[in-house]
């Protein structure tokens, strides 16, 4: 089965809008998914400022799907999207 | 406990970046003006109000208050950007923080306990058994509380075998510890501020983030912007670990950003160190039963204001802010020095203070960062000026205040610490208590933090405490111990 991938945006507008609080992710799926999800803190994806659309930070990607106002139970809603696909 | 993340405080942080936008923009006023049809412009969903038009008037209210205007006596008439000229003009900021926003405010129901539908009129009615001031009235069938005789004591609520009764909460005014919050003759909230410790509880409890400071934010752009002005940062040790980065990195950060100089106020914390270990032990030595600490800027106004009597056993030792303030003025005479502060409580100690010119919060300085689009992790580390030790970084961190005193104390077991780690109604209670008894329970060295946590709970912080300490103590694996030389 494919691992899923997380990557939490730690650029500075993100941190300062909520992902500061999205690394509690990086043990919460350890916990819950094992070997089966990977979530790692990232350098700024670029997301706020294609678009200067930093009210939609913090930003989450879960594989290739962009997660905008990210909390811990959207960014679990997805992950369990995307292994109930790979299954 | 401070809610960092809520989604009122996400839109005060907006607000604040765009406000620094418009202030860097070609065109600060009238870009102030556009920021609330910026936020939600013509056919945009409704998030949270009735409709477009009333989240826009709110947004409004909360760029005044960004601005640093009070919104109890705003003229309404008059368009944003007057109001981003006029901040422009003043000489100096407005005397109280805190400002209430009145389209904001729910005007929540008095806060009281009130029968439910789900009451059964029982036969048993154990309600009206607990009652002690016969409040209790059968009306329809059901149990009726009379307002004007209710204590508000809960023992009706706790004896309810059908949880039928409860109580109506008013959150500004639950977590107000000093009763300074009241309702106007609309329902409106009104803070008084005579009673206002400015602890900045009422900011993170409100719901509808109808309460909000008022921000310095465009002075200190101001005077960033002349170029003849010498601008220095002093940051408090709770800032580790509300930004990403290290601290190295972030006095580069806060360099970029337009400050000449960054200090750190650990290195008043250690002043403040030796200095409280020195009165401890004078005050031991007199006989004293029980000293406080005195770092706490809303601890301290809450006992000028509300427990007087406990002045004889406060420390008389400055802040780490005050010694920090007077050695950067002492060098720097004609300079403007900003704090860089987790909570509302020292913007009003820094009034008071004339070695400190204005106070930018963490919220404040985050959203200058994403205005200035500042990658703090790829900033080089600048390791210059002085370094604060190991204990004073602690400072900001419930127990590291009293931790620091016995690290440098003659005799480190004569200090029995008693941690407050949070005022409210109940923890000011046990302050009343002390003074009464002229003891505290075996202990003798009080610490006093108003927020949950310490500084690294403040109303202004930007990530939780608990993640926050991470961060810090790595920083306190690296630093050196604080000696005292006497």
């Amino acid at each position: 089965m494919a691992k899923v991938n997380v990557k939490i945006c730690m650029g500075t507008t993100c941190f300062v809008m909520g992902a500061s609080q999205l690394q509690d992710l990086v043990d919460i799926a350890k916990k819950k998914y094992g070997e089966d999800v990977e979530v790692t803190g990232s350098t700024c994806l670029n997301f706020c400022t294609h678009s200067s659309e930093y009210s939609k930070a913090p930003y989450v990607t879960v594989n290739d799907t962009v997660i905008q106002e990210a909390t811990i139970d959207k960014v679990l809603q997805e992950i369990d999207r995307k292994l109930n696909e790979n299954e | 406990m401070s809610n960092n993340n809520s989604q009122s405080i996400h839109l005060k942080k907006e607000i604040l970046a765009r406000i620094i936008e418009a202030f860097l923009s070609d065109d600060y006023a009238e870009n102030t003006r556009l920021i609330p049809y910026a936020m939600r412009p013509k056919g945009a969903e409704v998030p949270y109000r009735c409709c477009v038009y009333k989240e826009r008037a709110i947004l409004k209210e909360r760029v005044k208050a960004g601005l640093g205007f009070a919104l109890e006596d705003d003229d309404e008439t008059q368009p944003l950007d007057k109001y981003a000229k006029a901040a422009l003009e003043r000489t100096k900021p407005e005397e109280d923080p805190l400002t209430v926003l009145d389209a904001a405010c729910a005007g929540c129901v008095p806060s009281r306990i009130y029968v439910t539908d789900l009451c059964k009129g029982c036969v048993a009615r154990p309600c009206q058994s607990a009652c002690k001031f016969g409040a209790i009235d059968m009306v329809n069938g059901r149990s009726k509380i009379d307002g004007s005789k209710c204590k508000g004591c809960k023992m009706c609520m706790n004896a309810c075998p059908y949880n039928a009764i409860v109580k109506l909460a008013v959150p500004c005014e639950d977590a107000c510890p000093v009763g300074a919050i009241h309702k106007d003759d609309n329902g409106i909230t009104r803070i008084d501020f005579d009673k206002c410790i400015t602890c900045g509880k009422c900011v993170a409890a409100c719901p509808f983030g109808a309460v909000n400071e008022k921000s310095q934010i465009i002075d200190i752009l101001k005077n960033i912007k002349d170029t003849d002005k010498k601008v220095i940062a002093m940051f408090a040790p709770s800032l580790v670990g509300q930004l990403p980065g290290n601290i190295y990195q972030l006095k580069t950060a806060i360099k970029k950003a337009g400050f000449d100089e960054v200090v750190e106020v650990a290195q008043g914390a250690d002043i403040t160190t030796i200095n409280e270990a020195k009165e401890f032990e004078e005050r031991m030595e007199e006989g004293q039963p029980f000293m406080t600490t005195s770092c706490c800027a809303g601890y301290n106004r809450f006992v000028d204001k509300h427990l007087p009597e406990l002045k004889e056993y406060r420390s008389t030792t400055g802040t780490p802010l005050y010694y920090t303030a007077e050695l950067v003025r002492k060098a720097n005479p004609d300079a403007v020095t900003v704090f860089v502060s987790p909570c509302v409580a020292k913007r009003k100690e820094s009034m008071e203070n004339p070695n400190v010119d204005y106070v930018m919060t963490y919220e404040e300085l985050g959203a200058l960062f994403i205005a200035k689009k500042i990658q703090i992790t790829e900033c080089e580390e600048d390791k210059s000026g002085v370094e604060g030790s190991k204990q004073a970084r602690n400072f900001g961190n419930t127990t590291g205040v009293a931790e620091a005193v016995k690290s440098v104390a003659k005799n480190p077991d004569d200090i029995k610490p008693y941690v407050i780690s949070g005022l409210t109604k109940e923890t000011a209670k046990d302050l009343k208590k002390f003074v009464k008894d002229k003891s505290c329970s075996g202990c003798n060295l009080v610490e006093v933090m108003c927020c949950e946590g310490g500084c690294v709970g403040g109303n202004a912080t930007l990530n939780l405490p608990r993640i926050a300490r991470k961060e810090l103590k790595t920083l306190l694996d690296s630093s050196e111990d604080l000696k005292r030389e006497d």
